[in-house]
């Protein structure tokens, strides 16, 4: 059972075996990375499957319902059901439709989640060890954007496009606070490697920065276009939005994407923020530190089905204005004072300093309240129906009338 | 030979999808075309070992840039159809400096020996993108060009938003 101390003899053992096989050493490294490609690949896509049974049944008991409960043991089997059923679907293409930018777009979309995976550290050696690995996941991440306007506009209907410009609109926007959230890690890690950045967390970077850590998860839901800033499928406004015209396994793609987006989110916010793979026995035992990241990511995931189940859809200019005129000035406030606070208390040790940025974020955000107050007394009252203040519509039920003929 | 292989399919992948951006008449097909292209040019970067510069060519040119383009694009009505000529009445100029360059490009091609052995390229330092970072911020390196270029950057900004708010006292005064 060596391999549970070190993980890399797996890939040692192949190596040998394909080596045994009579393959040249190339092309046993060119196997090797396609092996590994694929397991990475395919472990996510087929997490997803339990994710959505997962999540319909939460948002189920949310929602005081069953959730799915016929297929198999708890509707277990529930997905794989539906999966069947896509598959069997018949794949419509729009007569106008672009046909290559159509079919393009649904494997960009899952292609934009899945390309998140490989900067990923999964345990102490095992998974992404990229130097730059914090500025590819921004840069991967525009490639769902792009799979969206692609899809919008390729299926030639106006719903879609109106839906695509909503969520250009929206990712743009919400990729600033993001992208600045992002950073605070970066600083206290002082590297961008992902790898880097879980092994400075002798105290979890939640401790530190817990204003950007809640910044970077309300970004990355709206990112990821979940409920409550699911505006680019509004069902009751714009009907299904950029894939209204899919159907089919081209529609399943979409769906397994975003199911996978939600969760990527979770594992990016575990790695950043709450100290990734670290736990006890994970430096021995890196296949642990797998299963700790897996717990953690699994925890965020559900706080994001639990919000999807709880609050309502934000309205566009709304939306844009959360973004543009509070998550975007707090997330430069606390980049700020972090940088400078941080210089000070680099010396200090890890709890003195992790307590010291957390006060300064606790600081912050009692500002940021007392100046939203300040806003909100300026703005219109809000439009609450009281009686005798607005003009409120009563049924009045009607006076009992005699009986005719009588 | 995976590198070989890998820059041979991504040059072949990079001209198709150049010319797709030069030739095609419906603009959005062309504007995919270019991504395609800058997309080519940062795994390039990749195979040179230059990460940052590879990250940061699909953060401005494909996540900005062509984002803005296609944007803009989609914006505009009746993309789809082709309306006049592909060129202007430039073309002759354009097309007298293209052939001169390929000239010149030939002409040093050929000038090299054919059995001129290459200097093998030194290897990358590890920390290449650290020490980017801090030639970036190093008073004896690019300190000056780098915050030049972002007081460039912060004047658009400004500039930007200087027209917006113009044009919407404009509007409101027209509105009077």
């Amino acid at each position: 059972m060596a391999f549970l101390q070190d993980p890399t003899l797996i890939v040692e053992w192949l190596r040998q075996l394909l080596l045994g096989w009579g393959l040249s050493p190339a092309l046993t490294s060119l196997a090797l990375y396609v092996l590994g490609a694929l397991a990475l690949a395919t472990g996510p896509l087929l997490w997803v499957i339990f994710l959505i049974w997962f999540e319909r049944k939460a948002v189920a008991r949310i929602q005081d319902r069953l959730g799915p409960n016929r297929v198999g043991k708890y509707g277990l089997l529930q997905p794989f059901a539906d999966v069947l059923k896509l598959l069997t679907k018949e794949d419509i293409i729009p007569a106008k439709a672009d046909k290559f930018l159509y079919w393009m777009a649904p494997i960009l979309s899952l292609a934009g989640v899945l390309l998140l995976w490989p900067a990923v550290p999964l345990g102490k050696g095992i998974g992404g060890n990229v130097n730059v690995a914090v500025l590819y996941l921004v840069a991967v991440g525009t490639l769902s954007t792009f799979a969206i306007l692609v899809a919008g506009w390729s299926a030639n209907n106006k719903y879609a496009l109106l839906g695509a410009f909503r969520t250009v609109a929206q990712m743009i926007s919400y990729e600033v606070p993001i992208v600045l959230a992002l950073l605070v890690p970066v600083l206290l890690a002082r590297s961008m490697n992902l790898q880097d950045i879980v092994a400075a967390q002798d105290v979890w970077f939640v401790v530190a920065a817990p204003l950007p850590a809640l910044i970077f998860f309300i970004a990355s839901i709206a990112e990821v276009g979940r409920t409550p800033f699911d505006l680019l499928e509004a069902e009751s406004e714009i009907i299904a939005g950029f894939h209204i015209e899919y159907s089919g396994m081209k529609f399943a793609m979409f769906f397994a994407g975003e199911f996978l987006h939600a969760f990527t989110v979770g594992v990016l916010g575990a790695v950043l923020f709450f100290g990734g793979w670290r736990g006890p026995g994970a430096e021995a035992y890196p296949i642990l530190g797998l299963f700790y990241l897996w717990l953690k990511a699994f925890l965020l995931y559900f706080v994001i089905v639990w919000v999807r189940g709880t609050f309502p859809r934000v309205r566009i200019d709304h939306l844009l204005d959360f973004t543009w005129k509070f998550l975007t000035p707090l997330a430069l406030v606390v980049l700020m004072a972090t940088a400078v606070l941080d210089k000070a208390l680099v010396r200090a040790g890890a709890w003195p300093r992790a307590l010291g940025l957390l006060v300064v974020n606790a600081v912050i955000w009692l500002l940021a309240q007392r100046w939203l107050r300040k806003v909100e007394k300026r703005l219109e009252p809000p439009m609450v129906a009281q009686p005798g203040q607005y003009p409120v519509a009563r049924y009045t039920p009607p006076e009992p009338q005699a009986a005719e003929g009588d | 030979m995976v590198t070989t292989f890998v820059f041979l399919l991504t040059a072949v992948v990079m001209l198709v999808a150049a010319l797709i951006a030069v030739l095609k008449d419906n603009l959005v097909h062309a504007a995919m075309g270019l991504v395609v292209t800058l997309f080519g040019t940062a795994v390039l970067f990749v195979l040179m070992e230059a990460y940052f510069l590879a990250v940061a060519q699909v953060v401005i040119y494909v996540g900005a840039i062509a984002i803005l383009i296609v944007f803009s694009i989609m914006l505009t009505r009746r993309v789809g159809a082709a309306w006049g000529a592909q060129t202007n009445p430039t073309w002759p100029f354009a097309l007298l400096v293209a052939g001169l360059l390929t000239v010149l490009v030939t002409r040093m091609v050929r000038a090299w020996a054919p059995d001129q052995v290459l200097p093998a390229a030194a290897a990358v330092p590890a920390d290449m993108t650290a020490r980017l970072g801090a030639a970036l911020v190093d008073p004896n390196g690019y300190v000056v060009p780098f915050e030049v270029a972002s007081v460039l950057l912060l004047a658009a900004l400004i500039g930007a938003v200087y027209v917006a708010w113009g044009g919407r006292k404009a509007e409101k005064e027209t509105h009077k």
